[in-house]
């Protein structure tokens, strides 16, 4: 009798959840939690999640459910989960992948069933070019966009020997490609390490001997910590500065550099003191949940949140008609915390991009400060190959 | 008379040759314990390179909290000894009856669970670690190349550390009898040698090693959970083109690699681009260098296939 009024209830509660479940509005994620990357991830999740928490579990006024997902990093995975997302779970929208190449396996994919996926880290050149899609919306930037704008500020400053290091894979070439492009000195030397490589001095020895006058590098994650820990050992900091994308000077990352890093000057779309308000209440309002300062990963999450819930608005929840929402996708009508936001022709953003510099603040954490817009409604060489 | 232009080159090769000599010192402190757990105990420990995380972590933290390198150093030490016996009594002990499938399967679990554990107590994030205040500058060794002090000390604590294993095997009871268990391990227990204990010493000896190393690592490289899956392989190399179960073998091996490793990187590009453009000579020269050791290992197995110096007759 008691075990099977224990069935009955546990039956009433899963009923209950379900009926539930069916009136929220679902968004797959699909991010990378695990491995030596799994903080990228987190990042995104924690600064989507903390949009549906100020609205308490709504956005634009509209019930939703996050469903997030650990790819590992894997193509492969990253597949299956949107499979899962999209068949047994309905979803509808889609966002989260962090990495390039987990996303040249899923999104194009996700695009052809109809389902609209917005992107809040990797945008990689082809899904920005030729194969752009009515339903692929990139919130964060195109690849390129944080190279270009240092390759910018690098030729301003006076620059004009330049060594490159980029890991040997299709992104670290993108990367290098994308400061070419507005860097008009010569180059002193273009190196491709192995894609994960620890040691850097063999490297380093070598452009001590070429005598650049500045040095370039896209080495994400641990191998950028490895790099500039390895130049600040090696005393070339004091002599050679050097220049990169954002992608190695997140405020995580930075903790774990320390010292080494400082003096080094980065472009992004985004930094914590952006002075406008959506921005303020943001940094604040994460610093208060998390105990940490976002990263621009977070910034992208909540970004991409914030556009979901101005769209679920204008739609009022209802996701049917596939063409209304991405209508709606497509007027950006939200406070963004980069400032002016706004997709170009082939959906990708259209926004101001920063050089920062890395400084110790008042409490003697290592953190960037904003030193200069470089770019004022900057896009991406890869629009005028977009037909939609 | 030398040209300017080739003075310079010679120093940077003197400096290659340092930075290879550096890299072969650290993959000697990794493999000199791997090669005894496998020589010895015939157990093939993927989870070696956790031993080498635990270490940096350990020392990270302590070195956060006190400030001190050297506290950390001291703190990391035993805890990698203390958590590598206790690893071989929990788990190991069990599978040295095993065959090798399970070995490694039941090892490659303990890498899974030691990096999911410092992401629940560290967090995701890369640790900062800085090495200590009197080795962040440079020396100049040789007038024109300065060369970063850190990696110097390194190179120093692993000579030193190649040296007080080799009076332990040669000049203690100890060392003998972990030499005659990796010659004929039935041999020494039928002689009355506890196995049980020496098998539990001779891991944690393995396991501090590695601590060593990664605290040794630390402050040049990412802190980060996983750090040891990449120095993993390359130890790997080490210990079969070394021999499996000889010290002197790891040793010769691990600085063979090293060099083999650093001058490729160094100077096969540069090399490929007197014969080739220089887009393609880049592109050829990275590939290349990256196989180097794998050739190395390769060639070195046609020619001697138990590898250099074989601990089992």
């Amino acid at each position: 009798m008691k075990r099977s009024f224990a069935v009955l209830a546990l039956g009433i509660g899963l009923l209950a959840g379900q009926a539930m479940a069916a009136d929220a509005v679902k968004i797959g994620m699909v991010t990378t939690l695990s491995t030596k990357a799994g903080y990228l991830g987190e990042d995104i999740r924690d600064g989507f999640k903390l949009a549906i928490d100020e609205e308490g579990g709504k956005l634009g006024g509209v019930a939703v459910e996050l469903l997030v997902d650990d790819d590992g990093r894997k193509p492969d995975k990253g597949k299956q989960i949107a499979e899962r997302f999209m068949k047994s779970d309905g979803v509808k929208l889609m966002t989260g992948i962090v990495f390039s190449n987990v996303a040249m396996a899923v999104v194009p994919k996700v695009l052809r069933e109809d389902v609209i996926y917005l992107s809040a880290n990797a945008a990689p050149s082809q899904l920005a070019g030729k194969n752009c899609h009515p339903n692929y919306f990139s919130v964060s930037y195109q690849n390129d966009n944080l190279d270009e704008v240092v390759g910018q500020y690098v030729t301003d400053a006076g620059y004009n020997n330049v060594y490159l290091i980029a890991p040997n894979y299709p992104a670290g070439k993108d990367h290098l490609a994308g400061f070419k492009r507005y860097y008009k000195g010569a180059i002193a030397g273009e190196v491709y390490t192995k894609l994960g490589q620890a040691d850097y001095a063999a490297e380093l020895a070598a452009l001590r001997a070429t005598k650049p006058d500045s040095v370039f590098f896209f080495l994400p994650g641990g191998m950028g910590i490895n790099f500039l820990k390895q130049y600040s050992q090696a005393e070339l900091n004091k002599t050679i500065p050097v220049f990169g994308p954002a992608f190695s000077f997140d405020e995580r990352l930075l903790a774990a550099v320390g010292d080494a890093a400082l003096g080094v000057v980065n472009g992004s779309q985004w930094t914590h003191d952006l002075d406008n308000q959506a921005n303020q209440a943001f940094v604040t309002n994460f610093r208060k949940t998390y105990g940490r300062t976002p990263t621009l990963y977070a910034s992208q999450g909540y970004d991409t949140a914030r556009l979901i819930a101005s769209a679920l608005k204008s739609v009022n929840g209802d996701l049917s008609n596939l063409q209304a929402v991405r209508d709606a996708l497509k007027k950006a009508d939200f406070a963004s915390v980069r400032g002016d936001f706004k997709f170009g022709p082939n959906q990708h953003p259209i926004q101001d991009l920063y050089v920062r510099e890395v400084v110790k603040d008042a409490e003697g954490k290592v953190t960037n400060k904003t030193l200069k817009k470089v770019f004022t409604g900057h896009g991406d060489a890869y629009a005028a190959e977009c037909k939609m | 008379m030398q040209s300017p232009a080739s003075g310079l080159s010679m120093l940077l090769f003197i400096e290659q040759i340092l930075n290879g000599l550096q890299l072969g010192v650290m993959l000697f402190l990794m493999s000199a314990g791997l090669t005894l757990v496998f020589g010895i105990m015939q157990v093939i420990n993927l989870a070696h390179g956790s031993f080498y995380m635990i270490g940096a972590y350990v020392a990270a933290t302590v070195m956060q909290q006190t400030g001190s390198f050297m506290l950390g150093l001291l703190a990391a030490l035993p805890v990698s000894a203390l958590i590598g016996m206790l690893v071989e009594a929990l788990v190991l002990r069990r599978l040295y009856q095993r065959d090798h499938l399970d070995q490694v399967l039941a090892t490659f679990g303990l890498i899974l669970f030691f990096n999911e554990l410092t992401r629940i107590i560290w967090g995701r994030q890369p640790l900062f670690m800085d090495g200590p205040e009197w080795l962040s500058g440079t020396v100049e060794l040789i007038p024109g190349a300065p060369y970063p002090s850190y990696r110097l000390a390194i190179i120093v604590v692993g000579i030193a550390v190649a040296v007080l294993l080799y009076l332990l095997f040669t000049r203690t009871r100890l060392g003998m009898q972990i030499r005659a268990g990796s010659s004929n391990r039935e041999m020494v227990a039928a002689l009355g040698v506890n196995i049980k204990l020496l098998y539990t010493l001779v891991f944690g000896l393995g396991t501090l090693l590695a601590g060593l190393a990664g605290v040794m690592a630390g402050p040049i490289l990412a802190v980060e959970s996983g750090m040891g899956e990449s120095i993993l392989i390359l130890t790997f190399v080490v210990i079969v083109i070394g021999g499996i179960g000889s010290i002197r073998g790891a040793l010769i091996a691990a600085l063979l690699v090293g060099m083999v490793d650093t001058l490729g990187r160094a100077f096969l590009p540069g090399l490929f681009r007197l014969v080739l453009p220089a887009a393609q000579a880049d592109g050829v020269g990275a590939s290349l260098s990256s196989m180097a050791i794998y050739i190395l290992m390769a060639a070195i197995l046609v020619w001697k296939p138990k590898g250099l110096f074989p601990a089992q007759a």
